[in-house]
């Protein structure tokens, strides 16, 4: 967080402890600043439109995703009926990409949001408490950096098995750390500046001071480094179930297809290529948008 | 850190004798079996015996092999450790131009397109990126071979030709995201350092540019060093999805099959060994930092 926006919401937080029209100001300023960003909106946009085909997947499919067909295996790509080809069980390519968003993206987004939650809270007291309460909780973080994520992810999976749930466990604990990190350095600086001191003085009770002005001016950078970790969770999710550790067949999501597909690369190279597409237009629209919200936010961390 | 080593293998199902035993073997065999690998005294004492062993560098028996630990990972760990010191040392030379260039371009179009090309780095999942070579580079040119280390089927990594060849694709796909992080990084030290006094300072004082940008990367190193050093720890652990595309037989490969196998001691050893790597790596970065930079003492 830059020492101007700090300042500028601190002073908004300690002049006016209802802050309502410093605090307004601040927000339309984001949102005008994110509207003449189109590259950010058109991120946004196509973030929307993935989440909204893999919601309403049975209303848009063209076809059963599970429905097989040994006389129409791999397709090529724009075959009649089967706009973006056949899979190596002839099933269509275009309703199991789409049905498969659902897996995937629920094993990208929620491992983040579980990890913001827990690791947020733990970073936030630590930092605000201080003192032992913070060495326990951030000793206990820094034994994660012991390892790679990636080998910590697939270790975990692989030790509680493959599946849709353990794959979102492994996520949610390696994300735990490196957002317990930043919330406890983010919440660290606030409860040192002199607006805290202030409210101190008056009679608010210490659940208050940090609902009231602790919380409203962390949520921010931790939320922006929180989104930052979607892209990377989408391709570690994927790359859990590509290697056999998330869904179980038939049910797939992008990773697993990039992996049955992988058989069928000398038949049917582009259809092999497909599912990896859609994991990397995800992530990238998801680290776009989230560049997009960190300079409108004008956080820095 | 050993502990969760010891608990991630435990805390998984599946008995690991039952990959070895057939469903209907006497029990006596199992007891005994499971007295041979330690496997029936409770789990402290198995974890403290096996801490003791670890640290002698006894790492116990592979239970699908029968063969040590270490005897299993230390050649995987060399094969393992050539694509990741290939990988870094591609994507920290593409990163350090591409990031110094957009830096020193910073806010111009030039700035826009490599910042643009280190995003797509970093959101390219690399074993598709992987997929994607072997489909052009091997299916469609036929160009480079798409699996394993060489012919024969050696798992040895010898100076040839053939293994170069074998070496390129995986590298390539490795490369990608270190290349977009390190672009990231020294795009943002260099487009800050250059806004600092000093430089301004050299530049009143008639240097040339060239001369500049040699304090700026004096400057830069630092935190340049340490993101590098973290990105080769990820390559060394993260390399499970690439080597398993390319059959590749590194530890990652190893670690696939002990998951699957449920070999518990090759699984624990393994991960015990790459976090060892990690954290020496990370105490390397720290060392080589405070000698680049004076400032930074403990």
């Amino acid at each position: 967080m830059t020492a101007q926006t700090m300042d500028s919401t601190a002073i908004a937080a300690a002049e006016a402890p209802s802050a309502g029209p410093k605090r307004r100001t601040y927000w339309s300023a984001v949102f005008e600043r994110l509207r003449r960003d189109p590259v950010t909106i058109g991120c946004a946009v196509i973030i929307l439109i993935i989440m909204l085909a893999a919601i309403f997947a049975p209303l848009i499919a063209p076809h059963d995703p599970y429905k097989t067909s040994m006389l129409n295996r791999l397709a090529a790509v724009g075959t009649p009926g089967h706009l973006l080809g056949t899979d190596e069980l002839g099933r269509d390519m275009l309703s199991r990409l789409i049905y498969g968003g659902r897996v995937s993206l629920f094993t990208a987004i929620v491992p983040v949001i579980g990890a913001l939650i827990l690791g947020g809270t733990l970073g936030i007291v630590a930092g605000f408490l201080g003192g032992r309460v913070n060495m326990i909780i951030m000793r206990t973080m820094d034994v994660f950096y012991a390892f790679p994520s990636i080998l910590l992810a697939i270790a975990i999976s692989g030790a509680l098995g493959a599946g849709v749930l353990n794959a979102v466990i492994s996520l949610t604990l390696i994300f735990m750390p490196p957002i317990c990190r930043v919330a406890e350095t983010v919440t660290t600086q606030v409860r040192n500046l002199d607006f805290i001191a202030a409210a101190r003085a008056t009679p608010a009770s210490t659940g208050r001071i940090l609902r009231v002005h602790v919380l409203g001016n962390v949520l921010g950078p931790i939320l922006i480094y929180a989104s930052s970790l979607v892209s990377v969770s989408i391709i570690i999710a994927s790359g859990l179930s590509f290697l056999g550790l998330g869904v179980s067949p038939p049910e797939a999501d992008w990773g697993l297809m990039l992996n049955t597909l992988r058989q069928s690369i000398y038949v049917a190279p582009v259809n092999a290529a497909l599912p990896g597409v859609l994991i990397f237009i995800t992530g990238f629209c998801f680290n776009l948008m989230s560049d997009g919200l960190r300079s409108a936010m004008d956080v820095k961390l | 850190m050993s502990v969760i080593c010891f608990a991630l293998v435990h805390i998984g199902p599946g008995d690991p004798l039952s990959t070895l035993l057939p469903e209907d073997a006497p029990q006596e065999v199992v007891d005994r079996l499971k007295a041979e690998y330690g496997l029936d005294k409770p789990l402290v004492v198995q974890y403290v015996l096996w801490l003791g062993k670890a640290l002698t560098g006894d790492f116990g028996i592979s239970i699908v092999t029968s063969r040590s630990v270490l005897g299993e990972v230390l050649p995987a760990l060399v094969n393992s450790l050539i694509l990741a010191v290939g990988g870094a040392m591609l994507g920290f030379i593409v990163g350090m131009i591409l990031g110094g260039l957009a830096g020193y371009f910073h806010g111009r179009p030039a700035d826009r397109v490599f910042t643009g090309m280190a995003i797509t780095g970093v959101s390219v999942p690399h074993y598709w990126l992987a997929i994607v070579l072997v489909i052009i580079f091997s299916v469609e040119l036929q160009w480079l071979p798409s699996l394993g280390m060489n012919m024969s089927g050696a798992t040895d990594f010898t100076f040839t030709i053939e293994n170069f060849r074998h070496m390129v694709l995986p590298v390539i796909a490795l490369s990608v995201i270190p290349a977009g992080i390190v672009t990231r990084t020294v795009r943002g030290a260099v487009a800050e350092l250059l806004n600092q006094e000093f430089v301004e300072a050299l530049r009143s004082k008639g240097m040339n540019e060239r001369q500049i940008l040699r304090h700026v990367a004096k400057n830069a190193a630092p935190q340049v060093m340490a993101v590098m050093g973290l990105q080769l720890g990820y390559l060394l652990g993260g390399s499970i999805l690439i080597e398993t595309v390319f059959a590749w037989p590194g530890t990652g490969l190893l670690l696939n099959n002990a998951i699957f196998s449920r070999d518990i001691p090759l699984l624990q050893g393994t991960i015990l060994i790459l976090a060892l790597i990690f954290v020496a790596l990370n105490l390397l970065i720290d060392v080589a930092q405070a000698t680049v930079d004076p400032r930074i003492k403990r």
